[in-house]
């Protein structure tokens, strides 16, 4: 089983998987910054704390299970998993490498400690469904986590599982939106407006928490709520910032898709100390 | 038929996503009814330079392409010209059904232009990539299915897309795309193009594969075998004539396109070969599989799409004609 740590040991993995997040994806020369950074903190809450996994056992069938619906944030997803150990820690800047075990988007065929193969936007929550139906199906205490990108909440297959999740009651089943502002093409109000966010969850039945994704106790808290609610699956709406620990991706649209120069990395590095 | 030429430069021009973006802006100043739905991709649709200059008739559908290749319907059955892009995978993916029922069904006016097609997108892997588009938009009845080599070729064909009345699809990609093309060429939905004369063998390309069937017909020649090339640029409806023409010619066809063989060109050109001039054919294209994230050099050499697997098919054919 994966030792739970402490808030000051999160704190500082959360550090250490950015400053591989902007590593790696400068190496790559390619890749998505803004999305990775600022979903850190809910990964590692997820991994060092609230989940129960076992990277000695990967394939344990009553583990709680994550996926990365937003799967172009493959990086933080990428370090945290090296940092757990199902994934080499050695090779993360073999990313987006041609026969890499980190491909640019999540891929079973070649990870298959991942959970699933995401980069398609739209399809997670229904991943998730199937996932924690089987669980149910084999009165396995399995929890299944699914992470949203809040442009990718404009796939209308997300409602269709949202509505699905409530009325089946699926309260093994937790959903993080990573509610950054910030899409492909610049700010999400501008694109396609998704507020108000928590009362379209409420509508469809689930049970929410709208909170500050960068704080690790509080997203502590959340998920104990999130396993606590009977008869509902919950929606935890987080408020996060795009580009999260490196000040000139911060709020940055640009920093969506575009990898960092060699310089930039090093400015971000220096940034992440 | 076209003058057939012999030297080709193959130097690198824009690519066909971007010649597709600043054609629309022209469209967009001679015809007021042509409007544009976007998917948040607009910057690597390049629909991006549409919106700038007719805000008022550019819709930002958010990530919802089902959503919008139904909007594309609703705007057709309005009298207005939808343009509708995003990479190929997901317009056609996910905008499949309501490209069934609320355009093709219906027979609508509407252009559907996919952009990051085949392989060549490279590092973002599979999951961006779309090997199945040809064979989805060959599937749709009534669909005008077109696959330009390079700029010009993009440019002429758009144009050509707009003036046609009735559902199209257009495949674009996402790499700097070799200039096969006089700037003066003429293009005609349809009608292929033979980019080089030849006796033993044709081969019939699309896209990014017309220039390596043209690098692959140069190393042929200085073995002493003579390839035709064509381009096939109107994938669906097939210019049957040419084909035929080939088959009785040639006695054999290469078809080569970065799309899976199954659903893909090569089969809907076996298909005339079979009802007119049956001959020996190889199929140069991506083998049931998805691909993986790499360079896009990397990957068209990987799964098989450079000029020397059109040569390795050219010398098994050779080979079955004996
Ligand atoms: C179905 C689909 N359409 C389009 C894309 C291209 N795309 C990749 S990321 C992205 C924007 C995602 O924004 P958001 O969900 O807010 O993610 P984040 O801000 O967390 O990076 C888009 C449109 C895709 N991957 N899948
Ligand atoms: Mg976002």
């Amino acid at each position: 089983m994966q030792p739970k740590k402490n808030l000051v040991e999160m704190e500082a993995i959360a550090k250490k998987l950015r400053r591989e997040i902007v590593e790696m994806i400068g190496a790559a020369k390619s890749g998505h910054p803004g999305g990775s950074l600022s979903a850190v903190e809910v990964l590692v809450t997820l991994y060092f704390d609230v989940m129960r996994h076992d990277p000695s056992n990967p394939k344990w069938p009553d583990r709680d299970r994550f996926i990365l619906s937003k799967g172009h944030a493959a990086p933080v997803l990428y370090t945290v998993m090296a940092e757990c150990g199902y994934a080499p820690a050695d090779k993360l800047n073999t990313l987006r490498k041609l026969g890499s075990v980190y491909q640019g988007h999540p891929d079973v065929r070649f990870l298959p400690t991942l959970e699933a193969s995401t980069g398609s936007l739209g399809e997670g929550v229904s991943l998730g469904l199937g996932m924690a139906l089987a669980a149910r199906l084999n009165q396995s205490p399995s929890r299944t986590y699914v992470m949203l990108g809040d442009g990718e909440v404009q796939e209308g297959q997300i409602w269709e599982g949202a509505m699905f999740g409530a009325f089946h009651k699926m309260d093994n089943l937790c959903v993080i939106v990573d509610y950054n502002g910030i899409q492909l093409d610049g700010f999400v109000k501008d694109i396609m407006e998704v507020a108000p966010l928590a009362e379209k969850w409420k509508a469809f039945g689930w049970h929410t928490i709208e909170l500050d994704g960068h704080k690790i106790p509080v997203l502590q808290a959340a998920f104990k709520e999130a396993s606590n609610t009977k008869g509902k699956p919950t929606a935890i709406i987080a408020h996060t910032i795009k580009g999260k620990g490196v000040s000139f991706m911060e709020n940055n649209p640009k920093f969506h898709g575009t990898a960092p120069t060699p310089d930039e990395v090093q400015r971000a590095l220096q940034e992440l100390q | 038929m076209t003058p057939s030429r012999t030297k080709f430069e193959l130097k690198l021009g824009i690519a066909t996503r971007e010649a597709f973006g600043k054609t629309l802006v022209d469209l967009g100043r001679e015809n007021k009814d042509i409007v544009v739905c976007d998917a948040d991709l607009s910057k690597s649709t390049y629909t991006s330079l549409f919106h700038s200059e007719f805000p008022d008739r550019f819709v930002s559908c958010g990530i919802a392409e089902s959503n919008m290749a139904a909007i594309a319907g609703g705007f057709a059955y309005a009298g207005k010209i939808p343009f509708i892009a995003s990479f190929s995978c997901f317009v056609m993916n996910k905008g499949f059904e309501q490209l069934r029922v609320a355009v093709a069904y219906p027979n609508l006016n509407v252009k559907v232009v996919g952009t990051h097609s085949g392989i060549s997108i490279g590092e973002d892997g599979p999951s961006q990539m779309s090997v199945e588009e040809t064979g989805l938009a060959c599937s749709l009845p009534g669909f005008t299915v077109i696959s330009p080599a390079d700029e010009v070729a993009t440019a002429a064909l758009v144009r050509a897309a707009a003036a046609h009345v009735g559902p199209v699809f257009i495949r674009t990609g996402r790499m700097k795309a070799p200039m096969v093309y006089p700037a003066d060429q003429k293009f005609q939905i349809g009608k292929s193009i033979v980019l080089i004369e030849g006796t033993d063998v044709t081969i019939i390309a699309t896209g990014l594969l017309i220039a390596e069937a043209i690098r692959a017909q140069e190393k042929l020649e200085a073995e002493g075998i003579s390839s035709r090339v064509i381009d096939i640029h109107t994938v669906k409806p097939l210019d049957r004539e040419a084909i035929e023409r080939a088959a009785s010619e040639t006695g054999a066809i290469v078809c080569a396109e970065e799309h899976l063989v199954d659903g893909g060109l090569g089969v809907r050109v076996a298909q005339v070969v079979a009802e007119t001039q049956p001959c020996p054919m190889e199929f140069v294209g991506i083998q049931d599989t998805y691909a993986e994230s790499a360079t896009p050099e990397q990957l068209l050499d990987k799964y098989g799409l450079v000029a020397r697997d059109i040569i390795k098919a050219v010398h098994r054919l050779v080979g079955r004609k004996k």
